[in-house]
């Protein structure tokens, strides 16, 4: 297969220190020859200086100087890594300190999550935390690692063991597609190399996996969406009429030719040109960047949305949605916030809170009180004017939207739209 | 397979061409953070892309620490004439001759580090909300944490531990009087990206990054190219040998690469054979583990 054809893949890492997070991302770059030699010479510098010998792996992911002071993750990190068959974005969210808010950044835009369980564990708490929140943001593919295999002689029957307690209340959740792998990131039994110490597996390394996930169709191909960034106006005498309407398509495809309707106003009109760099198109598909331009002058501006006649997002002023507060000031009781929700941005006020969501044991509470940083809630919201949506579940992209706090500017919470 | 997907150049481009337009669309004056290397002149082409027919609405803004290489200016100069855009220049030189800042002393001293002060007083100077740059975040452990949307206080510093949220595609750059913004559109871009895509597309890039014949001289283990502003130790000497350049910064400080590699085909081959990082040759980088860390909180591109 031609390279340039490959695929990009965006994953997120959830775990902690003690899982072996680190080791595994650490043993995913290094067996996959994505380090460079200076880099393995600082860590083994860092190994030594800590008194110990050889490779510590999971210093790979060192970061800023308090984490490697502190031996933990403060943000997401981002690394990077390439293989003949695929780019690879991981997201390395870190485990303990803020983890909701986190792991909820890092998992907005990831097609997997990796959820690491220590073999001698087993599900525990933490696990069904990330699992919650992989479901919740509604990442495609989740991938559960069992690590530590050796610590547990590699017993194929406590694997299956945990397969089973994974299971069970997975299946209360709404995640879509898991796959199981005993591994060890300390031996790399299963990571990049298919080992020999656990020959009742008959499945796929993780790299295999992550290199081989049918990812094309998590993106929403059916219903057309797009949001406009910008009008493009060429004040030159070539261009002396052209509107160009530019944006990202966040969904569907569409055509030269197309009847459209623009939201909110809802006139209607066709597809004149497709652009991209200047070059025109037949046809045009989520996610790609280009500039639209229409048979009819009509006035158009940031924040207004093209669909197609017969396929309509909802237009409401109200909605319900899952938030997750990520600001370390608690919500303000009436408080108006901005709502950015596409390019769209209007003024919301968060009207009721139906319920709390206690990320520990997956129960509702009927907890009317201030949200804090890290909880998550289902919310009623009223904005100033409607709304171009469609639920998160059928599209991340027009389904999702932040609060900004206009006293701080602060990105406060983030919605998923019910 | 599915005919609707792009591929990870196309993905990329799309997501930096997204960014950009953004820009355009969230703050009042911004520019584009232009040093001449690679990055930088990919940024510049991406803007291009994302608003054609329209020219490039950002002017470019080069900090000129006044250790140029000449190629680098002559590429700078006929880019601003080719796109008909504005070009300002912060002169690190004026702010050492103002007083703003003190000259480095010693045997590693270089401007680098005076960078900062000269960009502040640049942005603050012409009223701009947001400086567009070309950083990766692959380059830097530093840089690893960086947000797309990247908020500085109104001491122009970075505080990596209180950075905003970034979820999805939605970019906050709302700001207060006196703050800016700096905005990384090619963030998930790798050095090995960054060639396949100039290749792809034929962007024009300086000559420094092929394979020439230079003099150079041995230093910080890296050959150093030998100019005017270079003093020789007495067991350093200048020799000639064929190099080319991964990265283009202050030329004092710049390490070249000995390489064959004298068309953009073989350079793309041999940056995909590379067993060190590109920023491995910038002894900028080398004066500590944290080195570009505590620069970028100081306001450091």
């Amino acid at each position: 297969m031609q390279i340039d054809k490959n695929q990009l893949l965006r994953f997120t890492t959830a775990g902690s220190v003690d899982d072996g997070k680190s080791t595994l991302i650490g043993r995913l770059l290094y067996d996959s020859k994505s380090i460079f030699e200076d880099q393995l010479a600082a860590v083994e510098r860092s190994t030594q200086k800590q008194g110990r010998e050889g490779v510590d792996l999971a210093l790979f992911t060192d970061g800023l100087r308090d984490e490697r002071e502190q031996g933990i993750t403060i943000d997401v990190a981002y690394r990077y890594f390439t293989t003949p068959k695929r780019k690879f974005i991981i997201a390395d969210t870190p485990g303990h300190i803020q983890y909701t808010r986190n792991m909820v950044t890092g998992a907005s835009t990831a097609n997997a999550a990796i959820i690491l369980i220590d073999a001698r564990n087993g599900v525990v708490e933490q696990t069904k935390r990330h699992s919650f929140i992989a479901s919740l943001l509604q990442i495609p593919h989740v991938i559960v690692c069992v690590n530590k295999m050796d610590l547990v002689d590699y017993a194929e029957a406590r694997f299956n063991e945990i397969i089973n307690q994974y299971e069970e209340f997975a299946s209360k959740m709404m995640i879509k597609d898991v796959s199981f792998i005993p591994i060890s990131a300390l031996e790399g039994d299963n990571v990049v190399n298919k080992t020999q110490n656990m020959n009742w597996y008959g499945g796929a390394t993780l790299l295999h996996k992550l290199e081989n996930i049918y990812i094309s169709s998590d993106v929403n191909k059916v219903d057309f969406r797009f949001p406009v960034q910008t009008v493009l106006r060429p004040q030159s005498k070539e261009f002396v009429d052209y509107r160009g309407y530019a944006g990202r398509i966040e969904g569907g495809i569409v055509r030269v030719g197309d009847e459209v309707s623009i939201l909110p106003a809802g006139f209607t009109s066709k597809i004149k040109t497709i652009e991209k760099n200047g070059q025109q198109l037949a046809e045009a598909y989520a996610p790609m960047s280009v500039t639209i331009t229409l048979e009819d002058d009509i006035d158009i501006s940031r924040g207004n949305m093209l669909v197609k006649v017969n396929n309509q997002p909802e237009m409401e002023q109200d909605v319900t949605a899952m938030i997750c507060w990520l600001d370390n000031q608690p919500q303000r009781d009436r408080a108006k916030y901005v709502i950015k929700q596409t390019t769209n941005e209007q003024k919301a006020l968060i009207k009721e809170t139906e319920y709390k969501y206690d990320i520990n044991n997956l129960a509702r509470n009927k907890d009317m009180s201030p949200l804090q940083m890290n909880e998550i809630a289902k919310v009623k919201i009223r904005t100033n004017a409607p709304l171009m949506f469609d639920s998160y579940r059928s599209n991340r992209n027009t389904g999702s939207f932040i609060l900004i706090d206009e006293a701080t500017n602060a990105t406060v919470a983030a919605g998923m739209i019910v | 397979m599915d005919k609707y997907y792009l591929s990870y150049l196309d993905e990329l481009e799309s997501e930096a061409i997204f960014v950009l337009r953004e820009v355009y669309a969230q703050f009042q004056n911004p520019v584009i953070l232009f040093s001449g290397g690679k990055d930088s002149i990919l940024v510049t082409h991406l803007a291009k892309k994302a608003f054609t027919p329209c020219s490039v609405p950002f002017p470019l803004m080069h900090i000129d620490t006044g250790h140029n290489f000449p190629e680098t200016i002559a590429f700078r100069d006929q880019l601003v004439s080719n796109l008909g855009a504005k070009l300002i220049v912060g002169s690190v030189q004026q702010s050492i001759d103002e007083g703003r800042v003190l000259e480095e002393k010693g045997a590693n001293a270089s401007r680098n580090a005076l960078q900062t002060t000269t960009l502040l007083d640049t942005i603050e100077r012409q009223k701009i909300d947001c400086a567009i740059g070309g950083g990766r975040r692959d380059e830097e452990k530093a840089r690893a944490k960086e947000r797309f949307f990247s908020h500085r206080d109104d001491f122009g510093q970075w505080d990596p531990k209180n950075q905003r949220p970034e979820l999805w595609n939605l970019f906050n750059g709302k700001y207060f009087d006196g703050e800016h913004f700096r905005v990384f559109p090619i963030s998930n871009w790798t050095e090995m990206d960054v060639w396949n895509y100039i290749k792809r597309e034929n962007i024009q890039i300086p000559s420094l990054y092929l394979a020439h014949e230079r003099e150079v001289v041995w230093k910080n283990e890296s050959w150093i190219p030998y100019s005017q502003f270079i003093k020789l130790k007495p067991n350093e000497e200048v020799v000639t040998k064929k190099i080319r350049f991964r990265t283009l910064g202050d030329i004092t400080i710049t390490g070249g690469i000995e390489s064959s590699a004298d068309t953009l085909e073989k350079v793309v081959q041999e940056v995909s054979m590379m067993r060190k990082t590109e920023r491995g040759n910038r002894a900028d980088d080398k004066r500590s583990e944290t080195a570009m860390e505590d620069r970028k909180k100081q306001g450091y591109f």
